[in-house]
């Protein structure tokens, strides 16, 4: 059997480029493996050959979507693959999109069947598991060891030609199926089974939005009291509270009384993951402090909440997340604030 | 975040570069920034245009607070 054709996409910090400094990199193609591809290799080598890895930054991805597609869309099908492997990217927000988004690109252009690996609350996953074979993964680098046998597990059932590869998380795809007894018939003995008390098996979960209701817009903004809050890690300088640069723990409350616009003298960034110069240089570009407080002074407002919230939104669970909008939600609302402005990077 | 705060009826507006993700995560009222590592500025231009850029933004964001929704909404 000659071997099928695997082309791997990865980010800048798998291919050795570099981190946060080096995420707006340009795509680039190169001949065989690159970084966690050697680890493929080793677990696919009877069946496949990875020909080529094709690497994107992470920054230059996201922000330049339309033209990283076509670029690196091309730079995949130079190779001519017959299958596609993308990441692990782990719990890495922005590899995830990236991923998934190429997992979307050769999924509806080179109709490829595509394996990746995301942990299931990357953003990736939700955006784009109808485009490949997502295999569960823990949330950082260090399951790598975990990641690539799991990962090969699949490519190797599509390499085998299995009708059911199993292994991956659900892709929300329907299939039609044809069953012995009718769909009446079924729905019945589901409901007795239910009313009995007795197991049954859906043949449609529901799928669970987890959806909140817009809130109901501000009358009058010049007249409402308004909050900052940020995901961004904005804290005063030196990180008081140690806010960790990822997966944080906790969030931090800061008096915006005494900051009218902030300097490198006074605020810096904690959040790991992307390149803190910019916004240690001048933090109102993740917290807007210097506008909002001249619109509290010229009356585009009515009136500023005294403190700004902080957390690092990189790596963060959504249980922590939540807890974190919870308790500021509650102190926000004892203070009369009308509306939130949350700012992301 | 978003969502816990807007579930106690809070009206929050997400300024976030990355809008698919701010969509994934359920945020109703979006504004669209610049850059990752700046999404609220942008060195290259010199500091009173940057200014005036965050000032836009910043207005939008309060535009889309005003703003009745029903659905999640981008503001362009």
């Amino acid at each position: 059997m000659t071997k099928k054709r695997i082309v791997h996409y990865i980010n800048q910090f798998f291919a050795g480029i570099g981190g946060e400094e080096k995420a707006d990199v340009k795509p680039e193609k190169r001949d065989g493996v690159v970084g966690p591809g050697m680890a493929f290799k080793g677990q696919l080598t009877d069946v496949a050959e990875i020909v080529g890895t094709v690497i994107c930054g992470d920054s230059y991805f996201n922000e330049n979507e339309a033209e990283a597609s076509e670029t690196v869309l091309e730079m995949i099908k130079s190779y001519d693959p017959d299958i596609v492997i993308v990441g692990p990217s782990f719990n890495a927000g922005r590899y995830g999109v990236a991923a998934g988004a190429v997992a979307k690109l050769v999924d509806e252009n080179l109709h490829l069947p595509v394996v990746g690996g995301m942990y299931p609350e990357n953003p990736g996953f939700e955006l784009y598991r109808k485009h490949g074979y997502f295999v569960e993964v823990g949330n950082s680098a260090a399951t790598m060891r975990k990641a690539i046998p799991a990962m090969s597990a699949v490519v190797k059932q599509i390499i085998d030609g299995n009708k059911e590869i199993t292994g991956y998380m659900p892709r929300g795809l329907r299939e039609n199926v044809f069953r012995e007894e009718r769909g009446s018939k079924r729905a019945v003995e589901m409901l007795v089974n239910k009313i009995q008390g007795k197991e049954f098996t859906t043949e449609y979960p529901m799928p669970t939005f987890d959806r909140v209701d817009p809130a109901p817009a501000v009358k009058d903004i010049t007249k409402a009291r308004i909050a900052l809050v940020s995901s961004g890690g904005p804290v005063p300088k030196g990180n008081p509270d140690h806010i960790e640069s990822s997966s944080a723990s906790k969030y931090g409350k800061y008096s915006l009384k005494d900051i009218d616009d902030f300097t490198p003298e006074n605020g810096e960034t904690a959040h790991g993951g992307y390149d803190p110069v910019y916004a240690n240089e001048d933090l109102d570009r993740v917290l807007p402090v210097d506008v909002i407080k001249e619109m509290l002074a010229n009356g585009e407002i009515g009136s500023l909440h005294d403190y700004w919230y902080a957390t690092v939104g990189n790596g963060t669970s959504v249980a922590n997340a939540k807890k974190f909008g919870t308790e500021i939600a509650a102190q926000l609302k004892e203070d009369g604030v009308d509306a939130v402005i949350l700012t992301s990077t | 975040m978003v969502k816990a705060i807007e579930a106690t009826g809070l009206p929050i507006v997400h300024m976030c570069t990355i809008v698919p993700i701010s969509k994934t995560v359920g945020a109703n009222r979006i504004v669209p920034t610049v850059a990752i590592p700046y999404p609220l500025g942008n060195p290259e231009l010199d500091p009173k245009d940057e200014k005036e850029l965050r000032r836009k933004l910043v207005r939008k964001a309060l535009k889309a607070l005003e703003t009745p929704v029903t659905e999640q909404t981008v503001f362009n």
